[in-house]
C-alpha cells in the first residue's frame, strides 16, 4: 500500500495500480483508433487498386512542400512531447509547461498549414461536390481520391485539434501545480495519444502525396 | 441452518440502493451498480419500442395482402425493428446491465477501471438512442438494418443521415463499455483471483469487449462515410464515382457479423453460470469453455463473406469463407458439450433460470445448426435473403440472446434488488416464452425453405398458415415478455428478501450482502479456491434455506 494520495481515485488500491490502469486504457483506446482509421486505409487500399493512374494523377495536384513542411513540424512536436513526459518524470514544472506550450504551438501550425492547404484545394475546385472540376478523362475517380483525401486528413485534422485541447488542458493544470515524480501518468497517457496521431499522419502523407512523384 | 434474515435487515443495512436518494443521485452516480439499473432502465424502453414495430410487423403478415400499412410503411417498420433491438437492445443487454453489475463484484473489485467514462458510456448510449428516437418519430429509415449502399447513400429518401449518427453516437458507448471491461478484467482482479479463477461470465465478457473494441470502431467509420457520401458527395461506395458498393458490405459485416457474437458470447456466460449452479457441480472443461469463448471472438472476424456469398464477390473468397463459417462451430459446439457434460449425473433442478439456461442450450443449438446450412454455399444461395435466414438469426439472438439475458436477470435479480421474484410465476413466464419463441419462429424456417423472401410486406396466400402461426406465438411471445417485467417490479417492494446467497452459488458475488454495499465489499476478498467448486462445499446445497422456505416449501432435511 502506498502512501494515500490526492489524485488516487476511490476504486484503485494504490497509485501504481492507477498508473497501470490508465496506461492500458489508453493503449486499448488507441487500438480501437488503429481500426477506426483502418477503414478508411482500407476504402484507400480498395479505391487505388481500381484506379492507380487517377490516384497518381490527382495526387499530384497536391503541395509536396506543405505536407512535407507538416510532415517536419509534427515529428519536432512529438520530441517536445516526449521532453514534456520526461519533464514530467524528473518533476521539472516549469521544462514541462515549456514543452507542452511547444507541442500545443506546433500542432496549431499543423492546423494552420493543413487550412491553407484545404482553402486552396477549394479555390481550385478540387472539393468533391458539384463544383469539382479536373481536366481529363479520370475526372471521376480523381474525385474518388479527393473524397479519400479530405475524410482521411480531416479525421486526421480532428484528432490534431483534440489533441492540442487536451495538451492545453495539461498545461492548465500542470501550471496548477498538479502534477508531481509521483502522479503525472496524464502527460503519459497524452503524449501517447499525441504520437498515434503524429503516426497516423507519417502513413497519410507518403500514401496521399508521394505516389508516382517521379512524373 | 441460519433463519432466512428479514425485511427489516434489509432495510436497515446501508447498500447501493439506498445510500443517498433523488434523482440526481442516480443521474450523477459512479458505482457501476447503479450505472447498470440505468442501462436496465434504457435497454427497456427501447426493448419494448423494437418489440412494438415487431408486433406491427406481425399483424401486418396475417394476411397476405398486407393490408395494415403501406409497403413503404413496412419497409420503415422492420428497418426499424432491426436497427433499435440490435444496437439498442440486443448489444448493450447483458453487457452494459450484468455484465456492469457483475464484473466488478465477481472479481472482487470496488468499481470498474474508469466510472466516469462508465457514465459517460451511459448518456452516450441515450444520446444515440434519442437521436434515433428523433428519426423514428420524424418520419423513419427504410434501408434495412444493414444500410446498404447505394440505397441508403444516393436513393433512399428517408432519415438515413440522423438514424446513422444515433448508431454512431451509441457506438463509442460500447467501445468505451468494452474498453473498460478489459482493463478491468486485466489489473482490478482481486488477490488470489487469477485468469482460470475468473467465473466464465468474466471470460465471455472479456472476448466479448475484444469484438466491441475492434470490431464498433469499424462500423462507426463505415457509417460515417455513408453519411458523409449524403452529405459531401463523397463517393467511396458510389460506383457513379468509381467507388465501390461491395467494399461497404465488406466493412459492414466485418462488424456485423462479429456484433452477433457480442449478442451470444454474454448469453453463453450466464449460461455457463445457471447450467454449473443448477447442476450443483463443477464445470466440466473450464478451460475450453474459456478457449471456446476466445476462439469465437477471434473466428467470428474471419466469417463475414458468409453475408456476401451472392452479392458478387470472387467464388474462392466465397469458399474460404464458407470453410471459416464451418469453423465457429467448433468452440461453440464445444460449449454446448460441456454444458451437457455438467449436467450429466449433476443434481439438476428446475429452478427458472435453469429454465431459460436449458431453453438457451436448446434454441442456440437449433440457430447454430442452421447457421451451418446457411454457411454451406449451396444451401445458402437457395434460402439466401428468405425466411430462413430470419428464423436462423432469431433463434441466436432472441431464443439464444434474450433468453440467456432473462435467465441472468432471474439469477442475478435477488443480487440486484435484495429480493426473491414469485418462483412458480416466473416458471410458468418461462414456458410462455419458449413455447411462444417456438412458435414465432419455427414456421419461418419452414416458411423460407418453400421460398418466401424476407422484408415483403405481402406474400402468395399459400404461406398464411404459417404466417398465422407465427404470428400467434409472437402474441404468446409477448405475454411472456411482460410477465416478467410486472413481476421483478411487484418483487422490488414485496418481495421476500433473498439474503446473500439464495441459490446457493460459489461466485465472489454471492458473499456480499444483497443488495452489496456501495463498494461491494467490506474487505477486499482474498481468493483461495477453484471456481465452481461444488463438490467441496457441502455447505451450499441447493435449495437454500431462504428459497425453500419462500418458495419451494419445505426441504427435504426440514421434513
Amino acid at each position: 500500500m502506498s502512501e494515500a494520495h490526492s489524485a488516487l481515485a476511490e476504486q484503485f488500491r494504490d497509485l501504481e495500480q492507477q498508473r497501470e490502469v490508465a496506461s492500458l486504457g489508453m493503449w486499448v483506446f488507441l487500438v480501437t483508433e488503429i481500426m477506426f482509421f483502418g477503414g478508411l486505409f482500407l476504402a484507400y487500399a480498395v479505391a487505388r487498386f481500381l484506379h492507380p493512374e487517377a490516384f497518381a494523377e490527382a495526387s499530384h495536384h497536391l503541395n509536396v512542400a506543405l505536407g512535407g513542411i507538416n510532415t517536419a513540424v509534427l515529428i519536432a512536436s512529438s520530441l517536445t512531447m516526449a521532453l514534456a513526459v520526461h519533464a514530467a518524470q524528473v518533476g521539472q514544472r516549469r521544462a514541462l509547461m515549456g514543452f507542452l506550450t511547444l507541442t500545443a504551438a506546433l500542432g496549431c501550425v499543423f492546423l494552420l498549414i493543413k487550412g491553407i492547404e484545404y482553402a486552396d484545394k477549394f479555390q481550385h475546385h478540387l472539393v468533391p461536390g458539384s463544383a469539382f472540376s479536373f481536366a481529363g478523362p479520370e475526372a471521376r475517380p480523381a474525385e474518388l481520391f479527393f473524397s479519400l483525401y479530405f475524410a482521411m486528413t480531416g479525421l486526421h485534422a480532428l484528432h490534431m485539434v483534440i489533441g492540442v485541447g487536451v495538451v492545453v488542458v495539461l498545461l492548465v493544470r500542470a501550471w496548477k501545480g498538479r502534477y508531481s515524480v509521483q502522479y503525472h501518468i496524464p502527460i503519459e497517457v497524452a503524449g501517447l495519444y499525441w504520437h498515434f496521431v503524429d503516426i497516423i499522419w507519417i502513413f497519410l502523407f507518403p500514401l496521399l502525396y508521394l505516389i508516382d512523384i517521379h512524373h | 441452518m441460519s433463519t432466512a434474515p428479514t425485511a427489516e435487515v434489509v432495510r436497515r443495512e446501508e447498500n447501493y440502493l439506498n445510500v443517498s436518494y433523488g434523482i440526481r443521485s442516480w443521474l450523477l452516480t459512479t458505482d457501476h451498480k447503479r450505472i447498470a439499473l440505468l442501462y436496465l432502465a434504457s435497454v427497456t424502453v427501447f426493448f419494448f419500442l423494437g418489440g412494438v414495430f415487431a408486433v406491427l410487423i406481425r399483424l401486418n403478415l396475417f394476411t397476405p395482402t398486407g393490408d395494415l400499412v403501406s409497403a413503404a410503411t413496412y419497409n420503415k417498420l422492420f428497418t426499424m425493428h432491426g436497427v433499435v433491438m440490435i444496437f439498442f437492445f440486443l448489444i448493450p443487454s447483458i453487457p452494459a446491465v450484468l455484465g456492469n453489475f457483475l464484473i466488478p463484484l465477481m472479481i472482487g473489485a470496488k468499481d470498474l477501471a474508469f466510472p466516469r467514462l462508465n457514465l459517460a458510456s451511459w448518456y452516450l448510449f441515450n444520446m444515440g438512442g434519442l437521436i434515433v428516437l428523433y428519426s423514428i418519430l420524424s418520419g423513419g429509415i427504410d434501408t434495412g438494418w444493414t444500410f446498404y449502399t447505394p440505397f441508403s447513400s444516393v436513393y433512399s429518401n428517408t432519415h438515413v443521415v440522423s438514424t446513422i449518427f444515433g448508431i454512431f453516437i451509441a457506438g463509442f458507448s460500447s467501445i468505451l463499455t468494452g474498453l473498460n471491461f478489459i482493463v478491468t478484467i486485466h489489473t482490478m482482479r482481486a488477490p488470489g483471483m487469477t485468469w482460470f479463477r475468473l467465473p466464465l461470465f468474466v471470460w465471455t465478457h472479456y472476448a466479448t469487449s475484444l469484438i466491441f473494441v475492434l470490431g464498433t470502431p469499424v462500423i462507426a467509420i463505415t457509417l460515417a462515410l455513408v453519411a458523409a457520401e449524403r452529405l459531401f458527395h463523397l463517393g467511396i461506395f458510389n460506383p457513379a464515382l468509381g467507388g465501390d458498393p461491395l467494399l461497404f458490405q465488406h466493412l459492414f459485416w466485418f462488424y456485423s457479423h462479429p456484433a452477433v457474437y457480442i449478442m451470444v458470447l454474454p448469453a453463453m456466460g450466464v449460461t455457463t453460470e445457471l447450467i454449473t449452479t443448477f447442476a450443483r457441480k463443477k464445470l466440466f472443461g473450464y478451460s475450453f469453455v474459456a478457449a471456446a469463448s476466445l476462439a469465437i471472438a477471434v473466428i467470428g472476424f474471419l466469417v463475414w463473406g458468409h453475408h456476401m456469398f451472392v452479392a458478387g464477390q470472387s467464388a474462392y473468397a466465397a469458399m474460404i469463407f464458407s470453410l471459416l463459417s464451418y469453423l465457429v462451430a467448433i468452440p461453440s459446439a464445444v460449449k454446448v458439450f460441456n454444458w451437457t457434460a455438467t449436467l450429466y449425473k449433476g443434481s439438476v433442478s428446475w429452478a427458472t433460470p435453469m429454465l431459460y439456461g436449458l431453453g438457451f442450450i436448446g434454441l442456440f443449438v437449433m440457430g447454430g445448426l442452421t447457421g451451418l446450412f446457411l454457411a454451406a454455399l449451396g444451401v445458402d444461395v437457395h434460402v439466401h435473403d428468405t425466411y430462413f435466414v430470419v428464423a436462423h438469426f432469431h433463434y441466436i439472438m432472441v431464443g439464444g440472446a434474450v433468453m440467456g439475458y432473462l435467465g441472468g436477470l432471474h439469477y442475478w435479480w435477488p443480487k440486484i434488488s435484495g429480493r426473491l421474484y414469485p418462483e412458480a410465476l416466473a416458471r410458468f413466464a418461462a414456458i410462455v416464452l419458449f413455447i411462444g419463441f417456438n412458435l414465432t419462429f419455427f414456421p419461418q424456417f419452414i416458411l423460407g425453405y418453400l421460398g418466401m423472401p424476407r422484408r415483403y410486406h405481402a406474400y402468395p396466400p399459400e404461406f398464411q398458415v404459417l404466417n398465422v402461426l407465427s404470428t400467434a406465438g409472437a402474441s404468446i411471445l409477448a405475454i411472456g415478455y411482460l410477465l416478467p417485467m410486472a413481476y421483478f417490479i411487484w418483487s422490488m417492494r414485496y418481495g421476500p428478501a433473498a439474503g446473500p446467497n439464495p441459490w446457493p452459488a460459489t461466485g465472489l458475488e454471492w458473499l456480499t450482502p444483497s443488495p452489496p454495499p456501495p463498494h461491494n465489499f467490506d474487505e477486499t476478498p482474498t481468493v483461495t479456491w477453484e471456481p465452481y467448486d461444488f463438490p467441496n462445499r457441502p455447505d451450499l446445497k441447493y435449495p437454500s434455506p431462504v428459497v425453500a422456505v419462500r418458495q419451494l416449501g419445505p426441504t427435504p432435511q426440514e421434513e
